[in-house]
Parts: structure tokens; sequence; C-alpha cells
């Protein structure tokens, strides 16, 4: 069984190295909106596998996940109508562009 | 289910109703009687404010809800109030800006978010499950970024309000993180039966540090902890100054409280072993590097943003105490906190709706031209400073005397540094006093009469400022109910 969790714990991880990374290197917006549903999404299979393989008899965390999907969809509807809004202003989505205000 | 322990949740089920009544009539009353509508809402939610002072709430006992999910006692339902005290003012500083042309047109908007997001904080203070923990702190800090951009024709607000939201859903992915791995050590998320597994199983587990240490990092980019202030300053001087004081006081308190809670609750059998020493780290960051940032701020809102970063290293003070008292102080120090920083943002909105001005050199020689509001600014900026017979001072010292409390050496350095940080922050709080009085500049502030709302919101702050550390009582009831 233990080597089995393994295999799904290691994927996230990654998956979700690989979102802090594109959240921290990326200059489109988009592009890191995308990095943060990867870290959503490495932490919504963490629980399952965690639901999965060391707590079967109970639904814990197979329902905070799904309540943790619905917030994600949330978060990513108002991240992109901001965008949005920031892009009809400057007609670009690009990070580096946003230093009116900085130190 | 049984229908009545939604009786439990009082608190919510009243902060509802004004929501739906303010919701209902943003939508049905005709265009004419919606001038109306700030005073509607400041009056309704000043009800709701007199109802948490009834005896059944003030002194709620300990009542759980939901199968343990929610939980209220004395302390919740207090600090709660507390918390309405200060949305209650910032809703009475905001009408003025609320008639402004451009925002007039979705001002019900503003009432209705700001209504929102304190639910999500009272959530978040009652949750004893992390469901409805993060769902509350989600509730609390979503409809914050649709309020930072809510001035959608200035150009900084869109850009804090994309710092805004891209920092908290990235703060809020590295806490679920944390969470999962908690939930993976202990199969809970039960606050209560977290705390009882940890306890079980033994103490050093480097998992463990692990989930803490991205727990402790979610919750610090809310309360904008150093190293996690970056997107602080940013967002604080784009977002229209309203909400900017909201964030800084209600949103920072309820973050405060929401940590504390989480720390002492589920995380308590390992303090010395886990968190002590890196909230210890913490604080000292928070304060130091706050204060020395605050000292070359021009612009006023940046500057107590900066400010208001250092203070959160003060109210974490009242975390790492551990004891009864810690959460007396920190419950006080919040509560004066908000009366003095909404003085010093109602001056600074004061003058920025009519004349536009925001940076310090603005302010030279206001006592010319403005002397109540600068009298005001004074008392504001003392207090924040921690001068004796202003609120600042006793806040501080219940707080330094919290700390001291839990004995062991290493924090009486720690409370040695946070003191001479106190002296640092004395320098640049008396820049702004010293440009207001002593600077020989005419001032480019014309003499104004500020609304009626504002002048009104400042009195209660500056009665705040003056009454809370003198009256005793206040300090004396938050001690009893926090044994």
């Amino acid at each position: 069984m233990e080597t089995t969790m393994i295999y799904y714990l290691i994927p996230t991880l990654i998956m979700f190295c690989c979102g802090v990374y594109g959240f921290l290197t990326r200059k489109n917006m988009i592009a890191m909106l995308i990095s943060l549903e990867l870290m959503l999404n490495a932490v919504d299979i963490n629980f399952v596998v965690f639901n999965r393989y060391l707590f079967p008899g109970q639904m814990e965390g197979m329902f905070f996940t799904l309540f943790a999907i619905a917030i994600a969809a949330a978060e990513t509807a108002l991240a992109i109508a901001i965008i949005i809004n920031v892009f009809r202003a400057a007609k670009n989505i690009d990070v580096t562009d946003l230093k009116k205000m900085k130190f | 289910m049984d229908y009545s322990q939604f009786l439990v949740m009082k608190q919510e089920i009243g902060l509802l109703a004004v929501f739906l009544i303010v919701f209902l009539y943003d939508t049905f009353m005709p265009k004419r009687s919606l001038g109306a509508l700030g005073t509607v809402s400041s009056v309704l939610f000043a009800l709701f404010v007199a109802y948490g002072f009834c005896p059944s709430v003030f002194d709620s006992p300990v009542e759980t809800a939901f199968s343990g999910m929610y939980a209220t006692s004395a302390v919740i339902a207090n600090i709660k109030t507390i918390l309405n005290i200060g949305a209650l003012i910032v809703m009475i500083q905001a009408m003025r800006w609320a008639d402004q042309d451009l925002v007039r047109i979705r001002r019900g908007e503003f009432y209705e978010l700001l209504l929102t997001t304190l639910f999500g904080m009272y959530l978040m203070i009652s949750a004893r499950h992390f469901l409805l923990f993060i769902i509350g702190l989600e509730t609390a800090s979503l409809p914050l970024a649709a309020m930072v951009a809510f001035d959608k024709h200035r150009y900084e607000s869109r850009e804090a309000a994309v710092k805004y939201v891209l920092t908290a859903v990235f703060s809020s992915a590295i806490f679920l993180m944390g969470l999962s791995f908690v939930y993976g050590l202990t199969g809970s998320l039960y606050f209560g039966k977290i705390a009882t597994a940890l306890m079980m199983g033994d103490g050093i587990n480097a998992l463990l540090v692990v989930a803490l240490a991205f727990v402790i990092s979610g919750i610090g980019f809310k309360l904008s902890l150093v190293p996690f202030h970056l997107w602080t300053a940013d967002v604080y001087q784009g977002a229209p100054t309203p909400v900017t004081s909201y964030l800084s006081v209600i949103s920072k308190g309820a973050a405060a409280f929401a940590f504390l809670v989480v720390l002492w609750q589920v995380f308590g059998c390992v303090y010395t072993f886990a968190w002590e020493w890196m909230l210890y780290a913490l604080i000292i960051l928070t304060i130091t590097i706050g204060n020395l940032f605050a000292i070359r701020q021009r612009n006023m809102k940046r500057f107590l943003a900066f400010s208001s970063i250092s203070q959160a290293g003060y109210i974490m003070l009242g975390v790492i105490a551990f004891n009864g008292m810690g959460m007396a102080a920190l419950m006080y120090y919040i509560l004066v906190y908000i009366f003095s920083n909404l003085a010093a943002f109602g001056v600074i909105g004061a003058i920025e709706n009519n004349s536009g001005k925001v940076n310090m050199e603005d302010y030279n020689g206001l006592y010319k031209t403005n002397p109540r509001l600068a009298f005001t600014m004074m008392l504001a900026m003392f207090s924040l400073a921690g001068i004796p017979p202003f609120a600042g001072f006793f806040s501080k010292f219940f707080i330094f005397t919290s700390a001291i409390n839990q004995g062991s050496v290493a924090i009486y350095v720690l409370v040695l540094i946070a003191l001479i940080n106190t002296i640092v922050s004395l320098y640049y709080y008396l820049l702004v006093v010293k440009a207001m009085f002593i600077s020989d500049e005419e001032s480019t502030v014309a003499t104004f009469r500020s609304a009626c709302s504002e002048r009104f919101a400042l009195w209660i702050c500056v009665g705040g400022i003056l009454l809370l550390g003198v009256v005793s009582c206040i300090y004396n009831h938050l001690l009893e109910i926090s044994f």
C-alpha cells in the first residue's frame, strides 16, 4: 500500500513546485493564473490520496477537495475579471508593466 | 438534521439580515431614494453593533454546532463585536467617497461586499474545522479583491487589485498544501481531533514542521508579516482609501485572531518544538523591517502600510505569549489599533476627498489651515507610537507584559527588540506631526469643512483614543473572559 501512495505524492509535489516556479517566473498574468491552478490541483490530489490510502474509512478529504475545487473556480473567475480590467487600461497583461507603484 | 442549531450562530444571522436588507434596498428601491443607501446601511449596522452588547450575545456561553465545526463563546462574541465597531466606523467614513460621481452608481455593492467579507471573517473566527475555516478565509479575502478594484477608472486601483488577488490565491494555495500534510499526519480536519492526534504521536516529526511552516506562511501573507509583506504597500496605496482602512484594520485583526486560534488550539502541544522559534523570527523581522521601510515613505498611505506591518508584529507578541493574558492583550490591541488607525485614515481620506493630496509634503503647515484635522492626526500618531496618556500606550504595555509573562529568557530579548523598535517608530510618526505643526512652509491644502459623516467618524475615533486606555474596565472585562 505504502509504495503505491508514493507514486501519487511525488507527482503532486512536482506539480506544486512547478506551480510555484511558474508563478514566480512567468510574465503573463494568465500564465501565472494557470500556475496557481496547478498548485491548487496538486493540493486537491494530495487530499484525495491521503484519504484513499491512509484513512479509507472516512470521507473528510474527499469533501474538502470538492469544496477546494469550488473555491478555486471562484478565485479564477475573480482574477480573470480583474485581469480583463487591467487589459482595458494597459492593452497588455504583462506583469512587468505593473510598475507604477513600487518601493 | 437539527435546524435549531442555526440559532447558535446569533451574530452571523444578524449580519446576514443586515446584508439582505441592504441588498434588497439597493436592488428594489427607486433611484431617487438610493442617495440614502449609505446612511441606511450604517444605521442598520449600528443597530447590529448594539445587538452585540446584549447580554445573551456579550456573555454567550461556550456552545458548538454542526457536530463541532462551529463554536462560539464569550471571547469569540467579543472579538466579533470589536470587529463590528471598526467596520461601522469604516462604513461611516466611506459615505463621502461613495457619493462621488464615478463611484455612486456602484455604491450599493461596496456596502454589500463589505458585509460579505465581515461574514467570512466571522466564520474564520468561529470555525473549529479546517473546511469551514478555509471557506471563511476565502469569503473574507475574495470580495476584498473586488473592493480593492473598486475605483475602476483609476489605474492604481486596478494594479493593486491584480497584486492583491494573485498573492491572495498564492497564499491560500500554500496554506492548503500545509493543510493537506496535516491531514495526512493526523487523519482529521477538526481542530480538536488534530490536537489529540498530535499529542498522541511522537513529538519530533519533520513533516509536521514543514506543514506548520506552510500554514504559518499562508496566514502570514494575509497578515502581511515580513517576509510575506511585499504586496502590502502597493495594495494599500492603490486601493480606495476606505478600502485601505478596512484592509489594514478589520481584515488584519480578524486574521490575527484566527491565527491565534489555529496555533493555540490545533498546534498548542508542539509550541516549543515547532512554532515558537518560527514566530520568534517572524516577529523580529516584521517589526524591524516594517519600521525601517516606513521611515523612507513619502506617500501617506504607503507610510501607514509599513506602519501597519510593524503593528502586526506587535500583535503577534500576544500569540507567542501563549497564555490567557496574551489573548486578552491581543484583543485589546486590535480594539485600540482600530481606533488609532481609523483616525489616521479618516484624516487622510478627508484631505484626499477635498484636495486629492496624499503626500507627506502636502501636510506641511496643515495646522494653520485645518487645525482640527491636524490635531486628530496628531492624536492618532501619538496613539500608534504609544505615548502615555493615549490608548496606544496601554495596548503596547499589556501586550509586552503578556509576552514577558511567558517567562523564558528568549522572550525577554524579543520584548527588548520590540521596545527598541518602538523608539524607532516614534521617529517616523513624529515626522508627520512635525510636518503639520512645526514646518514653516505655507500649507498647500486650503481650509475646508469636511463632510458631516467624516467628522462624526473622526469624533468616535478621537473618543476611543482618549478614553480606551483610561477606562480600565474594558481591559479587565477582556482579561476576565480570556481565562
